[in-house]
């Protein structure tokens, strides 16, 4: 398996916090490596987004992707956020995107809302690199993000691949200078 | 208490969503005119026939707050929650599978404005067209493209388009993705060209050039690179810990070392700063007066740095006689040019204890949330800023009596009228110096907020004297006399030092420090030399750290969290190895964590199996195969490669040295013996040595580059880890000019142990970190309040002093009783001066008593410590 890539790295991390027994082999199309499922059943599925969800329903685990029509429908939306917005971003997007999670997160525990979903796990997985690079007082910058990170990086398993990242809970830029 | 803030968190937003319910109960979709994205979602709507309010809106309209750019197609939920994806909208429209999915819909959506343009063809793709047009012939998506496009066909999308930010093109995106995966590390990639010039230059071998001798005292010279390298002063009453010496001293003498070895002419002074209130305080705990205080705290400073290996060229204090003289002259140069003015401060004053009270020693109500024990400076529980005069109930710290309000004069620098030299020198300092990013930061923030006059006086008796007459008995505020005692350190350590700080044309600064000391250096002291007129030289380059962590959470004196100076050699680790794993996790450009686990892995995969264990094996290789001399080399075209990968990674390092990338250049001395063990691993020696003639030479060329690349390591280690760097010299008994040649210019790999080179004795560098004693190492610096959660560590142990607890108390005493034993026994080891012993004594003797009150009379201290020695 080709480790450099991270969305298979993601996706091994995936099935064990999902206690799949059997790995899953993986393969890559295109520059991009996008990974590829092949399935005995049915076509090869594409994609990390797509695979994801088959992982979690292939566990019973579907109230990951949402309880309710609406809250599926919310959970996609920030799957499809992950890969369009996040992947491959610029240093200049990534504090948008960090602007608009820290806001959005003001009132949410989650991203899709009460419920820790699968948008949480690769939402996390994908901030990781721009997190791992905040400075101290970005990450009090950005609270909100940087508590919902806390929470996601402590959920049991979960982490796997990636290294933790430290986030204070206290915070020490109390005011500008002193 | 994450549990308990989630917890409340949703309680807030079921209110929050059970309140919206209330208001709307129903979906509502905004969507504006000639924005393709609208399509497939009025398709699905209409195709599923979901009741739901349609609003058309311009492009700009804002309906997800949260997102930076306008995004529609919107659909707002009776729940309160947002879509913003089209697909996501139609997804949950189209819940239920039907004749005409979800996908085709989706798909006809999004291609629809290439796909309905009649010029455009799909030439053998056929098949997609006539799928289109099956789903575009579906009267609901006819009905959707009405509404969006308003039968103006392509054209209605123009005003959308032009307001869209500029296409990313996945396929060939300029800008380097942020989010990329960071374990792929460049390659390089080695040229024919690269690997001639490398044997070229290998061939040179050592130059004669004599070593530079360091002779002081080190004055500037003609037609030299003179570098004058300050470290912030540490505090003296503070034990530094493990933070605050690699974000200044550690760091600073790494560089300096680095510079000493490029052949440029180093100067390197620091020394303790040791006026101020916090001193007149601890010499009152410890019944001392200020001065023993600061004899006394100085040595400590002086022993952990001695052990730490930093190489200062001289190491003063700032209570010296220079210091008066330096500071007031700055000062009546101020004074002449008039930048100082006057004004009154009010101020509290203890009446029994004579004195002005500084912030830190009043306490009272907090006038904003009236928590009892707010600080003269600010809240502990509501963390806003306070003004003592505003504390309500306001109380002397040292004798509980009630401090009155009192009015003094002051004086102030300035700073308004010196903002404009100040932002012209900055410009050029920042441009063409090398500032960290915090500390342009960090600076450009101060500017940019405006400067204000900030008071130099202080009525306070342990200071350099104000020699003004209106002030006689006031002192300088440490903020304004402190920095000056990097020019009185210098004028103790020589007369000629205006030599060094008087020349800014042939001098260049560089200030070492931790962030928080950026303003100082880059605002507040540059204001007080460019206006005393006098040609100093100003900072060049300010390399500041980020913070260190312990673990993850603060080091904390009072709770004894963390590692402090004076006990890194008790842990029993080599000070090489102290240093090396603090540089490899410097907090450059983010902060960092110390980890114990992390130490020892470090030490166990970095320094033991990639590092000790290359030059371990070259150097035995040289000993067991050929009797110690360095045999013949033939170099090959795969040696030259690895010389021309050895040489790059050399200028790599070279490269990021200059720029003061200290951690950053250690990886490339990593890989260096990474890419030898490999070289090893494939031509393996060990067997070829056995083998005919050839095999044999081969061999030989293979041992002969392995052990000069551990004679380059050496170099490149030596401001790292100066003494296995001089160990690994000693065993390889490598002429000291190797050390001068290879870091000269932009670095050159050369042969410097060259055939027939006699070696010495080769013995193992490193140790094994084992995990028991890590665990170990990680309880006894763990703290004492593991439990309590690290947000309120300070109400946690105030109530603990209220009540009493004994237990908790003991404990904590048990712990400082053993460490003071450690401490005195290291001074009598080391021969210290016996007045400094005799205090430690006595303070031993103190902690013992309290120990022997804590736990009962009876009780013996039950210190597994005390008893080991």
């Amino acid at each position: 398996m080709n480790w450099e890539n991270m969305a298979l790295r993601e996706l091994s991390s995936l099935e064990k916090y999902l206690g799949l027994k059997k790995p899953n082999k993986y393969s890559t199309q295109g520059d991009k490596k996008v990974p590829v499922l092949q399935n005995n059943q049915g076509p090869p599925l594409v994609g990390l987004i797509t695979i994801a969800c088959h992982l979690v329903k292939e566990a019973k685990r579907s109230n990951l992707l949402g309880e309710s029509a609406e809250g599926r429908a919310v959970v996609q939306q920030w799957l499809e956020y992950r890969v369009t917005r996040l992947d491959g971003c610029t240093k200049e997007d990534s504090k948008t995107i960090l602007k608009e999670l820290n806001i959005h997160l003001q009132d949410n525990v989650y991203l899709a809302g009460n419920h820790f979903t699968l948008a949480d796990t690769l939402m996390y997985y994908g901030i990781h690199p721009l997190i791992v690079d905040l400075t101290v007082q970005e990450k009090e910058q950005y609270l909100n993000v940087a508590r919902w990170f806390d929470h996601i990086q402590h959920i049991p398993s979960l982490r796997h691949h990636l290294p933790p990242v430290v986030v204070l809970r206290n915070t020490i830029y109390t005011s500008r200078h002193h | 208490k994450a549990l308990l803030f989630s917890f409340c968190s949703e309680l807030q937003i079921c209110c929050r969503l059970l309140f919206r319910g209330a208001v709307n109960g129903q979906m509502k979709l905004f969507v504006s005119e000639g924005n393709p994205h609208c399509l497939k979602v009025l398709a699905a709507l209409e195709l599923t026939g979901v009741k739901c309010d349609v609003q058309y809106v311009n492009h700009e309209e804002k309906v997800v707050q949260f997102l930076n750019h306008p995004a529609l197609p919107a659909l707002l939920l009776p729940a309160g929650q947002q879509l913003f994806s089209a697909n996501a909208i139609c997804r949950l429209v189209l819940s239920d599978p039907e004749a005409v999915s979800m996908a085709d819909i989706v798909l006809w959506g999004a291609l629809h404005p290439i796909l309905s343009d009649s010029s455009f063809t799909l030439g053998e793709h056929n098949s997609v067209k006539t799928w289109f047009d099956r789903v575009a012939a579906v009267h609901s998506c006819q009905s959707a493209v009405q509404k969006v496009l308003q039968g103006k066909g392509l054209q209605a999308m123009k005003s959308y388009m032009q307001r869209q930010p500029a296409p990313q093109n996945s396929q060939c995106r300029d800008a380097q993705p942020c989010n990329n995966n960071p374990a792929e590390e460049r390659q390089h990639f080695v040229s024919e060209e690269e690997c001639e010039a490398a044997a070229l230059a290998w061939n040179k071998g050592l130059s004669s050039c004599p070593a530079p001798d360091r002779q002081h005292p080190i004055l500037p010279q003609e037609g030299k690179r003179n570098v004058l390298v300050t470290s912030a002063l540490p505090y003296v009453n503070n034990v530094p810990h493990l933070g605050n010496i690699i974000g200044c001293v550690l760091s600073a003498d790494v560089f300096s070392r680095y510079g000493r070895l490029r052949g440029w002419n180093m100067l390197f002074v620091c020394g303790t700063d040791e006026y101020g209130t916090a001193t007149e305080n601890k010499a009152r705990e410890e019944g001392l007066t200020p001065q023993q205080i600061c004899d006394k705290y100085h040595a400590v400073h002086s022993s952990i740095y001695s052990w730490f290996q930093i190489d200062f060229d001289f190491f003063g204090r700032t209570t010296t006689e220079k210091q008066t003289e330096i500071a007031q002259n700055i000062f009546w140069r101020l004074h002449k040019h008039g930048y100082l003015v006057e004004d009154t401060v009010e101020q509290l004053r203890c009446e029994n204890c004579q004195r002005f009270l500084a912030d830190r020693f009043v306490e009272g109500t907090c006038p904003h949330c009236s928590y009892p024990e707010a600080r003269g400076d600010q809240c502990d529980k509501c963390g806003r800023l306070i003004n003592a005069v505003e504390l309500r109930d306001p109380q002397c710290k040292v004798c509980r009596q009630t401090p009155v309000i009192r009015s003094s004069k002051h004086l102030f620098l300035d700073l308004p009228k010196l903002e404009s030299q100040l932002e012209q020198w900055l410009e050029k300092s920042t441009s063409t110096g090398d500032w960290t990013t915090n500390a342009k930061q960090i600076t450009h923030s101060w500017i940019r907020d405006g400067l204000k006059p900030r008071c130099i006086t202080r009525d306070l008796h342990w200071g350099t004297p104000v020699p003004h007459p209106d002030f006689k008995e006031k002192v300088f505020y440490v903020w304004f006399d402190a920095p000056i005692g990097y020019l009185s350190i210098t004028a103790n350590y020589t007369s000629e030092w205006e030599r060094w700080w008087k020349n800014p044309l042939q001098v260049e600064l560089y200030n070492f420090m931790a962030k928080d000391n950026v303003p100082f250096h880059s605002v507040v002291f540059p204001c007080s030399l460019l206006g005393a007129q006098d040609n100093y030289t100003l900072v060049n380059h300010l390399v500041a750290t980020e913070y260190l962590n312990y673990e993850d959470t603060k080091f904390s004196k009072s709770r004894g969290t963390g590692v402090f100076g004076d006990m890194a050699k008790d842990t029993g680790i080599p000070s090489d190895v102290w240093r090396f794993y603090l540089l490899y996790v410097r907090p450059e450009g983010q902060d960092s964590a110390f980890s114990w686990a992390d130490m020892a892995m470090k030490n166990n995969s970095e320094l033991l199996n990639n590092l000790g264990n290359f030059i371990n094996r070259a150097g035995m290789f040289v000993t067991k195969f050929f009797e110690g001399c360095v045999p013949v080399m033939e170099l090959q075209r795969e040696d030259k490669e690895l010389l021309a990968v050895v040489g790059w990674e050399l200028q790599q390092y070279i490269q990021l040295m200059d720029k003061v990338k200290i951690r950053d250049a250690l990886k490339h001395i990593l890989n260096i013996s990474r890419h030898g063990n490999q070289y090893i691993q494939v031509n393996q020696p060990w067997k070829k040595i056995k083998g005919e003639e050839s095999e044999r030479l081969r061999a030989g060329t293979v041992t002969g580059v392995a052990v000069n690349i551990a004679c380059l390591l050496s170099v490149m280690l030596l401001p790292y880890m100066p003494l296995v760097s001089q160990i690994i010299r000693d065993q390889l008994n490598a002429p000291q000019s190797c050390v001068y040649t290879m870091l000269q210019g932009s670095g050159t790999f050369v042969c410097s142990l060259s055939a027939g080179h006699r070696i010495g004795t080769v013995s193992p560098l490193f140790q094994k970190l084992e995990a028991e004693q890590i665990e170990a190492l990680k309880k006894r610096f763990g703290g004492h309040t593991p439990s309590t959660p690290a947000a309120a560590p300070a109400a946690a142990i105030k109530v603990a002093a209220v009540e009493g607890v004994d237990s908790e108390k003991a404990e904590q005493l048990v712990k400082a009783v053993a460490e003071q034993g450690d401490k005195v026994r290291a001074l009598k080891a080391q021969k210290a001066e016996k007045d400094v012993i005799a205090a430690e004594v006595s303070k031993l003797l103190e902690l013992k008593t309290q120990l022997a009150l804590a736990e009962g009379k009876n009780l013996e201290p039950t210190s597994k410590k005390g008893k080991k020695k």
